[in-house]
């Protein structure tokens, strides 16, 4: 007997919705990428508090010192401990004094990790005042609930 | 002249595959590195190096004198605001922002010229763990009333570390 061959079809779904819907995912998780995280640390997990708000006006010329559990403090890539600090402000301080600044005009952000030493804390903004800066920020986070 | 009809209209095709290919380890890539933001705020402290100053000190404007007590694991075990004690507990912070308001004087906010103002100094034990001197600094800084925030102190110092 003779079979007839038959022309199978390829069944194709339309991908029109799904490539859509990537794309529109694509574009959220694009837009909602923060770049500005660089100012975070690993080591540093910041106690909250109810009272804080976002500056709406970002600080000038900041020094960014995060302060670990264990009390190594972290400047710009470097780790320093409360008695080696010195050396990583000042070569910030060379580039404020470079800019024509004075360091009364630069603000000192402490990043604090909620479990160290309050102590540590103070021997980082003793030291700090050792270097003529005076404007602090205690870092925290807000807690929103 | 007759003419066969062919199989009429083609589709051209474009092949989809390498682009859904990129279009979806963009999206891994994106999910992956995903983070929510959590929004940061500042405590200002100005602490000028002790004895820069030239300003003559009125002694009616002596700072506020708060002083946390730690036990050996870094926890609260106490807390006075110019020798008035407030435990360690829970309510403590509440007691603190109750006595801040009772020593101001007002609980209504009040608007004060910038650099005046009353000022607060922290003393605490070394090992006290930062956590809770952010609690204190925010039990004297205000309190929320509503979507409004009430300050009570704006100027905090540190005093000199104790090892």
């Amino acid at each position: 007997m003779r079979v007839k061959q038959q022309q199978v079809d390829m069944a194709e779904g339309d991908m029109t919705p799904m490539i859509d819907m990537t794309f529109q995912l694509i574009a959220f998780f694009m837009v909602l990428i923060n770049f500005a995280q660089t100012e975070a640390n690993d080591h540093v997990v910041l106690p909250n508090s109810k009272l804080v708000k976002p500056p709406e006006v970002a600080l000038e010329f900041p020094i960014i010192l995060h302060v670990a559990a264990d009390g190594r403090i972290y400047l710009g890539g470097d780790d320093y401990t409360a008695e080696t600090l010195r050396i990583g402000l000042d070569r910030e301080l060379a580039v404020i004094r470079g800019e024509g600044k004075s360091p009364s005009d630069a603000n000192v952000v402490i990043r604090g990790h909620k479990d160290c030493a309050a102590g540590e804390i103070q021997e980082v903004v003793r030291v700090c005042q050792d270097s003529q800066l005076e404007n602090f920020a205690l870092r925290v986070k807000e807690d929103r609930s | 002249m007759k003419i066969r009809n062919r199989e009429s209209g083609q589709k051209n095709e474009l092949n989809m595959t390498s682009m859904i290919d990129i279009v979806f380890l963009l999206l891994i890539f994106f999910v992956m590195t995903f983070k929510i933001v959590e929004m940061e705020g500042d405590f200002s402290v100005k602490m000028p190096l002790a004895g820069t100053s030239t300003d003559v000190v009125d002694p009616t404007d002596l700072p506020l004198k708060l002083r946390l007590r730690s036990n050996d694991a870094g926890s609260l075990s106490g807390m006075a605001l110019n020798d008035i004690e407030m435990g360690s507990d829970l309510e403590a912070f509440n007691k603190l922002r109750g006595n801040v308001i009772g020593l101001l004087g007002s609980s209504a906010p009040v608007e004060e010229e910038a650099g005046s103002g009353p000022e607060i100094e922290i003393d605490t034990d070394y090992n006290l763990r930062y956590e809770y001197v952010i609690r204190a600094i925010t039990a004297v800084s205000g309190y929320k009333d509503g979507d409004q925030v009430v300050k009570l102190i704006e100027k905090i110092k540190f005093a000199k570390p104790r090892r």
